[in-house]
């Protein structure tokens, strides 16, 4: 029971390069499924979830960028889902601009308000950070909480209305057209995650997760890099949390609770964290789950989810995606080896 | 000062004080400091006593416990339960709760939280936050959301008058209980061989291994005591608002400011920051209102500018 002897992080990415990102063709196929399956989902379950898994899988990419790819594990990103949803809805509903410029405003906010979190907890890593992150989130729960006057307290904001400019009643009305229009923003989202794992920038980020003090070797500001990766992942969390509300319609102190940090979480290594597609997998499975469940009656949610959280941590640390990525990746490697043989 | 809301009632340590900002007399200022100071012994009395288990289990085990919260809110609703089954009322909920809690922990590291124990931290602070959630869930369903009643024990439902002064009895109460139960766990630690092998295993677990101490053997039972220090304080706190399955959830990420503050590996500064933190939020409410509880997260990032590793705690290693 060597507690505090070893402590390995098996979060890890496989060392080399995956075997199926060698191959482009692979890549391609994959992410044309995913679009197909992105475009054709609100035809096949009701579009509000279908805007719920996209957001929530957007949102699951923020906190990935973090977890997966810089090796912090943010417990309060419901401070910037949350701050986005409010914010968005504000704009919407007092400015009258289009709601995907009040949603840009919403991440905007987000990413200002991440700047001072973003410093203070980088000062602290690991386990520590967690405890940080979700404690500060927890302070932007109360303030929103107390501050009745803007954000209507416990009643939340309601009435947000979906104004995609003129002559656009149809898609601010009907959620199917709605999910159409909305779906750019969340993709635009998932294109700057992609852009930023698989940029200089990005292996930065990996190399300070994997070994710190070699990174800051090497020359690079350690703390800086965190700040400007939680600052952009906070961004996108709110990207995720504005087209959340304008959806919805409200913004309630449910966007900021702790529990909404943990579910984020819980998608993320449902999914297999460090693997971008593994939110979307996570987001759409636990979405549709809580979707079943609610409607089915049954009032004790945190019971399924907590069970899959304990299950999960227990036997599949890597995921879905992670799993099913592993088990193909040492098939086509035992492959090639008795091929070559 | 705005009316009370349902939420934050669950906060406070006792009786709705009395408003005496409206007669600003030397004395009434007196009488009110006093009292928002024992209010914030009591509060961090809870602070304190959980924030202790908790820095013990973080120390032994390396395991930051999610759960401790609802391990918290756990013996507060076994001794509603206990009274309202059995009729068996503060004084045996007292030291019934606090060995049923033992055996809680025990069983929860048995179970699930030691296979993790090899790895990262941070799995093991997911599992319990895992078990948090069902936790909480299952009490909703059994109990449901509104508060179970539970009185003030019969001796301890008055006040105490010295002269300007008046203070609830129940608040004295657990201000020197929750005191008194840290000075003897501080005795425990530093007087006797167990306490010595338990703050060395704290220390550096490596080394007091390679001194021949087998600290395996008391990590389940480490994790038992810091869990029965929870299930103390939700005891202790039963009395003083309602009973309720989500009591606990706010209560941790307090509790998470405490050992943030104190640091997390010290002892000592898991109890002095408990009593800060009771004391803080009890001024705030007290002269500030509404915005009380952003002090504690004030205060906390406070430290991590000027002491990232907290008042008591030791500098990481370097990241």
């Amino acid at each position: 029971m060597s507690a505090q002897l070893e402590r390995k992080v098996d979060v890890e990415l496989p060392a080399g390069p995956v075997v199926a990102a060698r191959r482009p063709v692979v890549r391609w196929a994959m992410l044309a499924v995913g679009l197909v399956v992105t475009l054709a989902l609100p035809w096949f379950i009701y579009p509000p979830v279908a805007m719920d898994i996209a957001a929530w899988a957007l949102f699951a990419i923020s906190v990935d960028l973090l977890l997966g790819y810089t090796g912090l594990l943010s417990f309060g990103h419901a401070a910037f889902w949350g701050t986005s949803a409010y914010t968005t809805g504000l704009i919407a509903t007092h400015v009258g601009v289009p709601c995907p410029l009040a949603v840009l405003g919403g991440a905007v906010a987000a990413m200002v308000l991440a700047v001072p979190i973003g410093y203070l907890s980088v000062k602290r890593t690991g386990i520590y950070f967690a405890m940080v992150t979700l404690a500060f989130a927890q302070m932007v729960y109360f303030i929103a909480n107390q501050w009745r006057s803007v954000t209507g307290g416990e009643n939340g904001l309601q009435g947000i209305p979906k104004n995609l400019g003129p002559a656009t009643d149809t898609i601010n009305a009907d959620s199917f057209y709605f999910y159409y229009a909305a779906l750019p923003i969340i993709l635009l989202g998932v294109f700057i995650a992609w852009r930023t794992v698989n940029s200089p920038f990005g292996r930065v980020l990996v190399a300070i997760r994997d070994n710190p003090a070699r990174a800051r070797a090497l020359g690079y500001d350690v703390e800086r890099y965190k700040i400007m990766a939680f600052v952009l992942s906070a961004g996108l969390a709110g990207l995720a949390g504005g087209v959340f509300s304008i959806s919805h319609g409200f913004a309630s102190l449910q966007e900021l609770i702790w529990t909404t940090s943990g579910k984020v979480v819980l998608i993320t290594v449902l999914g297999g964290i460090g693997t971008l597609w593994g939110a979307v997998v996570g987001a759409a499975l636990v979405v549709t789950l809580e979707d079943q469940l609610a409607s089915s009656g049954f009032n004790g949610i945190g019971i399924v989810t907590g069970t899959i959280f304990v299950v999960i941590v227990l036997a599949f640390r890597h995921g879905i995606w992670g799993t099913a990525r592993n088990g193909l990746n040492s098939w086509l490697r035992r492959r090639r080896t008795s091929r070559d043989s | 000062m705005p009316p009370a809301r349902p939420e934050r009632a669950a906060y406070r340590a006792g009786p709705k004080l009395e408003n005496n900002r409206t007669a600003p007399t030397t004395g009434s200022h007196m009488t009110a400091f006093i009292q928002y100071t024992l209010q914030g012994l009591a509060l961090g009395g809870f602070y304190a006593l959980a924030a202790l288990g908790l820095a013990v289990i973080f120390g032994v085990l390396g395991v930051v416990n999610f759960s401790h919260g609802a391990c918290y809110m756990l013996g507060a609703v076994g001794a509603a339960v206990l009274l309202d089954a059995t009729g068996l009322g503060f004084w045996w909920a007292l030291p019934l709760m606090t060995i049923a809690m033992f055996l809680f922990g025990v069983l929860m590291e048995r179970l699930l939280v030691q296979w993790l124990l090899r790895l990262d931290p941070l799995y093991n602070f997911l599992l319990t936050f895992g078990l948090t959630l069902l936790l909480v869930d299952v009490v909703k369903r059994k109990y449901g959301v509104s508060g179970l009643p539970y009185p003030l024990p019969a001796g301890l439902d008055g006040r105490i008058t010295l002269g300007a002064v008046s203070l609830s009895t129940y608040q004295v109460f657990a201000a020197v209980f929750s005191i008194s139960v840290c000075l003897a766990v501080w005795l425990v630690l530093t007087k006797t061989r167990v306490g010595m092998i338990v703050r060395a295993s704290t220390e550096d677990a490596e080394r007091s291994r390679a001194l021949g101490i087998n600290v395996s053997r008391w990590v389940t039972p480490v994790f038992g005591f810091g869990i029965a220090l929870a299930g103390l304080a939700g005891v202790l706190r039963a009395p003083t608002g309602s009973v309720t399955a989500d009591m606990g959830s706010f209560f941790i990420i307090i509790l998470f400011a405490v050992v943030v503050i104190g640091g997390l590996g010290s002892i000592l500064g898991a109890v002095v920051a408990g009593f800060l933190v009771g004391l803080v939020e009890a001024y705030g409410q007290g002269y500030a209102g509404r915005f009380s509880q952003v002090f504690i997260f004030m205060l906390m990032a406070l430290v991590i500018l000027v002491r990232p590793s907290g008042l008591f705690g030791r500098e990481e290693a370097a990241s």
